[in-house]
């Protein structure tokens, strides 16, 4: 199940009961092509650091993807580019065919910070969306929706100080989800929360996908939580960054957590990272 | 587990009496001051007045913290917030009789540079229409011209150098020169370049503003979170809008304290300005009475100035807490 697939997966990801299509049919696409991308930063003193070199990834519409990998292993590079944040050196992105150049709101972006705007209240800043693109008069009540979607009816006139870390987080993932993208991208964004808040947030997502059938690319450090919500998990290794493996996750879902092929595809993917039970030589004395 | 009841009962009652006996505070210290006002004789140093205008003030006094101290003891909203004030207004009190017996019945500083508070009263009370109207009316009209006029051009100059690197290349270095130059020390070109002593102070008072507030504007702007337009972006927003929907309202508090900073030099450019070169507003009038030795009109001038100036600042900040409540408990200042 594990390490076997290549690098450029063709075939679909295993759709399992929950996945079927339920959301309109006309915003079912939101497939992601991203072809030999490579993207490297310039130091300060001139040197270049590569950041993604030769990466290839297909992304079938209202697939879950999960990118896993340690810190530095360009994960969110790679998000930033898919969200036209950074633009590749070489290679290229297509969402539905069409090439990606800068950011657009048919690609939502959540971060680990909520970034809410802190001089709007909750309505304000899910209605932002809307009204960057002009269509807030005719959609108002959309705000309404959303803000119930995420649990938050109650407080659409709360400034951002005033709500918790992962009610912050929901109405972050509102602000995003009004614009009907048709591709969301999450950079850790259950990675500040509370053990409990979290595996809510988990179920909150899985529930919003399976209602709107998005597209959705994670980046987490999370081996648990990449295992419990998507269909694949895009693990990367650092320097140089590169994909390492997708594994297909092929477990019906509701997934329990503790289940025994859980635990198996757990182990497989920890594995994979080198956190595979032997003890490393260190790198460095303390 | 038993508490007491007589001790406890006894320190809330010493508790509450005391609390309450800082509210009889003002009326006490203004009826102290009665005593010396009505007991000693006016020293013959000072020119009398045609009616007893600090014993009216006492009296009033008296009457209104008579009335808020009965207040306090009904209402208990009404006594925390007496309470909390009540040694000031009390000291004040004091302060207004200290300097009445020193003045006006002792005469123990010279008389024509320390007029008697009754003086300064007689010259509010007989003279409030022309110096309300005249005076602080046209130093109104100059103020405001050249505050908004300075205020405006520093918002847009800022933001320009804030969010555009070629706007910054050319203006950044005419900021940094003209900037730190006192905008009195420019009253010798002024008074050549305009056509009115008017509209050279309008300049002056705008040139004030304006510095402040384009700096603290461009620097509110180049400290946002470049995240905040990273999500703006991606949710749909194009230049225009992130400028005035994200840059704008996030250097918000920094255009403020610009503002702040702006009209506080603006108050001095204006007072500069009408005692060197503009023939009326109450500046001038200060001015005036100072070369004709009233002193106790220039003490009424400056009350006027004070309480002016005390309630734009105050409107100021109102304006600020109703404009950046999301504030709260982000930044204070």
């Amino acid at each position: 199940m594990v390490g076997g697939t290549p690098q450029r997966d063709a075939s679909p990801a295993a759709r399992t009961s929950s996945a079927s299509p339920a959301g309109p049919a006309a915003e079912a696409p939101g497939a992601l092509r991203v072809d030999r991308v490579s993207k490297s930063f310039r130091r300060h003193d001139g040197t270049e650091i590569p950041a993604l070199s030769d990466i290839s990834l297909d992304v079938e519409a209202g697939a879950f993807i999960s990118v896993i990998g340690p810190s530095g292993c360009g994960k969110s590079t790679l998000l930033r580019l898919i969200a036209g944040l950074e633009q590749a050196d070489a290679g290229e992105l297509r969402l539905d065919g069409r090439l990606i150049t800068a950011p657009h709101a048919e690609r939502g972006l959540v971060f680990q910070n909520p970034l809410l705007f802190p001089w709007l209240n909750l309505h304000a800043n899910v209605a932002f969306g809307l009204k960057a693109r002009k269509i807030y008069r005719e959609n108002k009540a959309e705000v309404e929706h959303f803000l119930h979607l995420v649990g938050l009816a109650d407080f659409d006139r709360a400034y951002p100080h005033q709500l918790s870390g992962g009610m912050a987080q929901r109405a972050a993932l509102a602000r995003a989800l009004i614009n009907r993208p048709r591709l969301l991208l999450l950079d850790e964004p259950l990675g500040a929360l509370d053990a409990f808040t979290r595996m809510n947030m988990q179920d909150e997502i899985l529930r919003i996908r399976q209602d709107r059938n998005i597209t959705m690319i994670m980046v987490t450090h999370d081996v648990d939580e990449a295992l419990y919500l998507s269909d694949r998990v895009v693990v990367m290794t650092p320097g140089p960054a590169k994909i390492e493996t997708v594994a297909s996750v092929n477990l019906a879902r509701p997934r329990a957590r503790g289940g025994e092929d859980f635990l198996r595809l757990r182990s497989a993917v920890l594995k994979i990272l080198n956190f595979g039970g032997q003890i490393k030589e260190p790198a460095y004395q303390i | 587990m038993m508490r007491n009841p007589r001790c406890g009962g006894l320190s809330r009652l010493k508790r509450e009496y005391g609390q309450r006996a800082v509210c009889w505070w003002p009326f006490l210290s203004a009826v102290l001051a009665v005593v010396p006002e009505l007991l000693l004789p006016d020293s013959p140093d000072h020119p009398p007045v045609n009616r007893p205008y600090f014993f009216y003030l006492l009296t009033a006094a008296a009457a209104y913290f008579f009335a808020a101290a009965l207040a306090a003891h009904a209402h208990a909203g009404f006594r925390a917030r007496l309470e909390g004030k009540a040694y000031f207004y009390g000291a004040s009190l004091l302060f207004l009789n200290i300097l009445n017996v020193v003045t006006d019945k002792l005469a123990a500083l010279p008389p024509i540079f320390f007029p008697s508070p009754d003086r300064i009263l007689s010259v509010l009370a007989q003279d409030w229409r022309y110096l309300l109207a005249d005076c602080l009316g046209s130093s109104a009209v100059l103020l405001f011209s050249g505050f908004f006029s300075g205020a405006l051009c520093g918002i847009v100059t800022g933001i320009a150098v804030g969010f555009s690197k070629k706007a910054a290349y050319w203006v950044n270095p005419l900021i940094r020169i003209l900037g730190p130059i006192p905008p009195t020390a420019w009253i010798p070109i002024v008074l050549v370049a305009f056509p009115t002593t008017f509209w050279g102070g309008v300049f002056l008072i705008a040139l004030s503003v304006w510095f402040p507030t384009t700096v603290m504007t461009s620097s509110g702007i180049l400290n946002v979170q470049n995240a905040y337009f990273e999500v703006s972006s991606t949710l749909g927003a194009g230049r225009w809008f992130q400028i005035f929907r994200v840059g704008i309202p996030a250097s918000m508090p920094f255009i403020f304290i610009g503002l702040f900073t702006g009209t506080c030099s603006s108050f001095i450019t204006l007072m500069t300005a009408e005692m060197v070169g503009v023939k009326n507003g109450i500046g001038w009038y200060i001015n005036w009475q100072r070369e004709m030795l009233s002193y106790a009109n220039v003490y009424a001038g400056l009350i006027i100035i004070a309480v002016s100036f005390y309630s734009l600042i105050t409107l100021l900040f109102k304006l600020r807490d109703h404009l950046l409540v999301w504030q709260k408990g982000v930044i204070k200042w």
